[in-house]
């Protein structure tokens, strides 16, 4: 097709080297199990309101039954007017976004023209699709371009739904009531970001999985207003001492410096022709 | 998302539907329910798409899988498109229907999916044709399918005439869409019907609390 340098095709079918190497690994943990993937156990939002896509997320990231990261960024960047928010497992969701931004940007560059988020939506789906769910990304991308304001959702398994309103993640149905409840077509600026706010603190409240701060990511034909944190968790750690220790705290008792030698083998020189 | 995944036998997203196609006197309508459910107890959308255009006078009803199915109408429309530019004209309704086939049937392992094909062109007038799930491809005059279908089976076969009038089929058609989705748990929410004809193409959205009522009280 135009354009075909975006996406090189990978060769078809799966890539089974990584199975030898976790084969080795479980091995290394003496019975146990090689560590789970770090999964965001997430509520993330999106509604489109009159000028435009506000875009939610809860900012907790989970790993078993312990919060691996308090202040995790779920929102990600597409491209100037497209974002997404991703749920599911942390690694594919940021390398999915990634790779989606990385090949938009090419295609900007490329054809002139500022992507759509039709072209994102597609290029998602052709992946995840590829993948037949062993990528687990569930992803609510939503943006502003020339035909308008649009909210898209992309399953793991490649379907794609466009919807005004939509919730995601392991605290969805939660913030799903509060969106279904305080919905309507053409809202304004400030009560849509306050339903969004809400529905995300909804899931907060009643998911395990989901906690901590809430970003909001709001974009306009303007531009974007990413807010990081928009609301922050009362359930703010206060820490009592500094944990930061200056140079010398460890005192040094021997040191001792080997230099390596290196021989030179080989040297070539090549002129560069510039004429 | 994985406490939604029950011992469902379709993975993910599943259009568990009910679809219909069926020829009119002049034309064919086309139409299905809007529920996209996971695992057979969420309902992950109330307003799914699920007759899809291929080409100008051309529309397919998915079943199945969502994602396989959205992912076969892709190539399907672009193989379409491809053809009639060669040809230089529209496509038959055949074509589009064995495009369908072809690619079920060479990957019937991998996907999970069936399609109805409606459509209009000039040499065979109003046709339907259903794709089944490992790509059998036959013409009928009337057709159900999806999950919903098994309930209206005595009701299509009863009521069903050829030669009706657009209105009479209109009817029909809304009124089987109605039953199943009164029967069916993953069938619902807003009724899509498309009409092709010669002339061209009319969409009819019938809200769910528009639907006929059937002892709903």
């Amino acid at each position: 097709m135009a354009l075909a340098n975006i996406f090189e095709t990978p060769a078809p079918g799966f890539n089974f080297d990584n199975t030898a190497r976790n084969a080795a690994l479980e091995g290394l943990f003496d019975g146990g199990k090689t560590p789970k993937p770090l999964k965001t156990g997430t509520t993330i939002a999106g509604v489109v309101f009159k000028d435009g896509v506000v875009l939610g997320a809860d900012t907790r990231a989970t790993s078993g039954e312990v919060v691996a990261d308090k202040m995790c960024a779920k929102i990600h960047y597409i491209s100037p007017n497209i974002y997404c928010c991703g749920a599911g497992t942390a690694a594919d969701t940021e390398k999915t976004t990634d790779l989606l931004s990385s090949n938009l940007t090419i295609y900007a560059l490329n054809s002139g023209r500022n992507p759509r988020v039709v072209m994102a939506i597609n290029i998602l789906q052709d992946m995840l699709y590829r993948y037949h769910g062993q990528i687990g990304a569930n992803l609510i991308l939503g943006g502003v371009d020339c035909t308008g304001n649009h909210l898209y959702t992309v399953g793991p398994y490649g379907s794609v739904n466009k919807v005004p309103y939509l919730s995601m993640g392991s605290g969805d149905l939660a913030a799903l009531g509060i969106l279904e409840n305080g919905f309507k077509p053409n809202l304004e600026l400030e009560p849509a970001k306050d339903l969004v706010r809400a529905a995300i603190q909804a899931g907060i409240m009643n998911d395990l999985g989901s906690g901590n701060n809430i970003d909001i990511c709001v974009i306009t034909k303007q531009g974007v207003d990413y807010i990081r944190p928009y609301q922050e968790s009362q359930y703010k750690d206060n820490r009592k001492i500094k944990y930061k220790y200056r140079p010398g705290t460890t005192p040094v008792l021997t040191e001792k410096v080997i230099p390596l030698k290196l021989e030179v083998v080989q040297e070539t020189v090549q002129k560069m022709e510039t004429a | 998302m994985e406490k939604h995944c029950t011992d469902s036998r379709v993975k993910g997203v599943s259009t568990g539907t009910t679809i219909l196609a069926a020829i009119f006197d002049g034309g064919v309508v086309i139409g299905s329910d809007s529920r996209a459910s996971i695992g057979g107890e969420y309902v992950s959308s109330k307003t799914i798409n699920k007759v899809i255009q291929v080409h100008d006078r051309i529309f397919c009803c998915i079943a199945g899988s969502l994602a396989d199915a959205q992912a076969v109408i892709k190539t399907a429309k672009f193989h379409l498109s491809f053809h009639s530019v060669q040809m230089e004209s529209p496509p038959q309704v055949i074509a589009a229907a064995s495009v369908l086939k072809d690619l079920c049937y060479k990957n019937k392992d991998e996907l999970q999916a069936g399609f109805l094909t409606a459509g209009w062109d000039k040499k065979n007038g109003p046709q339907v044709y259903v794709v089944s799930l490992g790509g059998m491809l036959i013409s009928q005059q009337v057709t159900i399918g999806g999950s919903g279908s098994t309930f209206i089976y005595g009701y299509v076969d009863a009521k069903y005439k050829p030669n009706m009038s657009k209105e009479e089929c209109l009817q029909f058609a809304t009124n089987a869409l109605a039953l199943a989705m009164g029967r069916d748990n993953v069938s619902g929410g807003v009724a899509h019907l498309v009409v092709i004809t010669e002339k061209g193409v009319e969409h009819v959205v019938v809200p769910g609390d528009k639907l006929p009522r059937f002892h709903d009280e």
